[in-house]
């Protein structure tokens, strides 16, 4: 299959942190790639590097034919990024801004008007479009860089943590859009603080501490936790602390929602698990095995994924 | 004015010209409650906070926070509660020790007390190892257990949190949560907002704003029974579609 974007080898680091340490992949054209990882994981870096904004002192990234190094001017021209931390002309309105990203990129005016249109009408941003950005909520801010950098219908899009602050129906209507976006041949590379987003995924990469321990579809990654997965309910909502050892022999306990959830070795039976949960959860009332999803994964990889989920001392 | 509420308001209100951000919300919230705030992007969570906080003048209604009127005693009002905004506002060239310091004197905390607030904060926070550590360097969720240890070192009696994990993994989410849950054992009444619904079951109540007004409120139990649904990520979903305004 042929590639929009592949990395080899690709080491960066700077000040300890967010520091990536030898990463591989790539992604193939027109597909929705998802990356997920702790805090400080490399997520942010790795995608500074492809929009060209950072050198990686070691390795290649190319992004189509282009090398990352010394090819960013048809690279530029070829994406659309929205970075974590994005800005926006606070003293502009929101149509102001969005027409600016328009003019920028060289958008010709008989589209522009339905493409701001189109975009203002999917974030639902159209009632405050003669607003001024400075006067947005935080969430209606995070929609505004999200059209702006979607304003060229780029054919790669690189999103860090595009819905962070974005509040679910949004999120929805978002993944929807990225979703249309690929049919249409765009290949997005995103990343992601909502696990529910991972899944909408048609490949994930789970990165840990610079290092990739975990790649495929949603559905084989699930399938590298060990043991077996369990949902514990009760009346009332249940908490185990995060920094809890779970009762022997359980792999894992922690919280989801109202839940817990438990990782217990194959073989051993629900009565059983639920007796070691109630020895730290008393509260706790009804078993049933659980289908895993992208949350456990990672979960597991955070907590057992070797190196303590801790800064560097 | 009421001694058990550590919050209450009645009809409160803020417009901006003709916009009404926030419109007529009656708030009670329980000394040591975990209270959610959630709601739809520009749903109103952040100027109605800003209200209970003293930064930002009523419209109209009224209200007591920490037993202190909104309108006329809000420096009282300032020293009783902590704030995490929904921005950073940390200082990212400075050490976590530093930006400590910094709050212990906006705080007024007084001299003798410093050094040992300061260390209690960073200890709740689990933070005490980092201290000499530059605060940008740091992952986000290391970040915001400092926000949250600057929010807390004066003792507040209520703690507003404005989307404290947003970008924050699995994992640092739970043990933030934890924080807030220790917080609230202690007697501090919480008022948060966030996005992430499986957050707002960790809430005492839940309540939803819906163009500005009250459009549901109750435990997570009770919200899910009624409206027949078994997370409260559906329960938004139903309710967010009473909106009408951006
Ligand atoms: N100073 C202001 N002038 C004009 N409008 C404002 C001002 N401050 C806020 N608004 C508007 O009030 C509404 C509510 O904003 P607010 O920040 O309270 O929303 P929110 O619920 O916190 O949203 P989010 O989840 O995105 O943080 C928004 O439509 C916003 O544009
Ligand atoms: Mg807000």
């Amino acid at each position: 299959m042929q590639k929009a974007i592949s990395i080899e080898g690709i080491a960066h680091d700077h000040a300890g942190e967010n520091a990536l340490r030898g990463v591989s992949f790539s992604v193939p054209s027109g597909s929705l790639f998802g990356i997920i990882g702790a805090d400080g994981a490399g997520k942010s870096t790795l995608f500074r590097i492809l929009a060209t904004l950072l050198k990686p002192q070691k390795g290649r990234a190319q992004v189509l034919q282009w090398n990352v190094e010394n090819e960013y001017h048809p690279i530029r021209a070829t994406i659309g990024y929205m970075p974590q931390r994005f800005s926006l002309y606070q003293d502009l309105t929101v149509w102001e801004n969005l027409n600016f990203a328009a003019d920028i990129m060289d958008i010709h005016k008989r589209e522009k008007f339905q493409i701001l249109n189109e975009l203002l009408a999917f974030s639902r941003l159209s009632p405050a479009k003669d607003r001024r950005t400075g006067r947005l909520s935080g969430g209606m801010k995070q929609k505004l860089a999200l059209c702006c950098a979607m304003v060229r219908k780029p054919k790669i899009l690189l999103l860090d943590e595009p819905t962070v602050g974005v509040d679910p129906v949004t999120r929805k209507d978002f993944w929807d859009m990225l979703a249309q976006l690929r049919g249409q041949g765009t290949t997005t590379l995103v990343s992601t603080p909502y696990m529910d987003e991972a899944e909408l995924c048609d490949e994930v990469l789970l990165l840990h501490q610079g290092r990739v321990v975990g790649q495929g579809t949603p559905q084989t990654l699930c399938q590298t936790l060990p043991g077996s997965l369990w949902n514990i309910h009760g009346s009332e909502s249940l908490h185990v602390f995060a920094h809890t050892e779970p009762p022997f022999p359980l792999i894992s306990l922690y919280t989801m929602g109202g839940d817990l959830h438990a990782l217990a070795p194959k073989g051993m039976e629900g009565p059983q698990i639920l007796a070691e949960v109630q020895r730290v959860c008393p509260r706790a009332q009804h078993i049933l095995e659980a289908t895993a999803r992208v949350e456990d994964v990672l979960l597991f990889a955070l907590r057992n994924g070797g190196g303590k989920h801790e800064p560097h001392l | 004015m009421s001694l058990t509420f550590s919050i209450q308001t009645k009809g409160l209100t803020k417009s901006f010209g003709p916009f009404t951000a926030v419109d007529a919300i009656d708030v009670e919230v329980g000394k040591g409650e975990i209270y959610g705030f959630l709601g739809a992007n520009g749903a109103g969570k952040t100027t109605a906070m800003r209200m209970l906080c003293g930064l930002l003048q009523p419209s109209s209604g009224t209200g007591t926070v920490a037993g202190f009127d909104i309108l006329r005693e809000t420096s009282k009002i300032r020293t009783r509660i902590g704030y995490m905004s929904q921005k950073f506002a940390l200082y990212p060239d400075l050490t976590v020790k530093e930006n400590l310091s910094l709050v212990a004197d906006l705080y007024a905390i007084p001299r003798a007390l410093v050094k040992e607030r300061i260390a209690e904060a960073a200890e709740r926070s689990g933070i005490q190892d980092l201290l000499p550590r530059r605060t940008g360097e740091l992952p986000w969720g290391w970040q915001q257990r400092l926000s949250m240890a600057c929010a807390t070192a004066h003792h507040p009696e209520i703690l507003f949190l404005d989307e404290p994990t947003g970008s924050v993994d699995p994992l640092s989410r739970r043990v933030f949560w934890d924080l807030i849950r220790a917080e609230a054992e202690r007697g501090t009444t919480i008022f948060v907002t966030t996005h992430y619904m499986d957050e707002a079951e960790y809430c005492h109540r839940a309540c939803f704003l819906v163009d500005g007004k009250i459009a549901d409120i109750g435990t997570p139990h009770e919200l899910k029974t009624r409206h027949q649904v078994s997370t409260l990520q559906e329960v938004f979903l139903t309710v967010a579609q009473l909106a009408r305004r951006s």
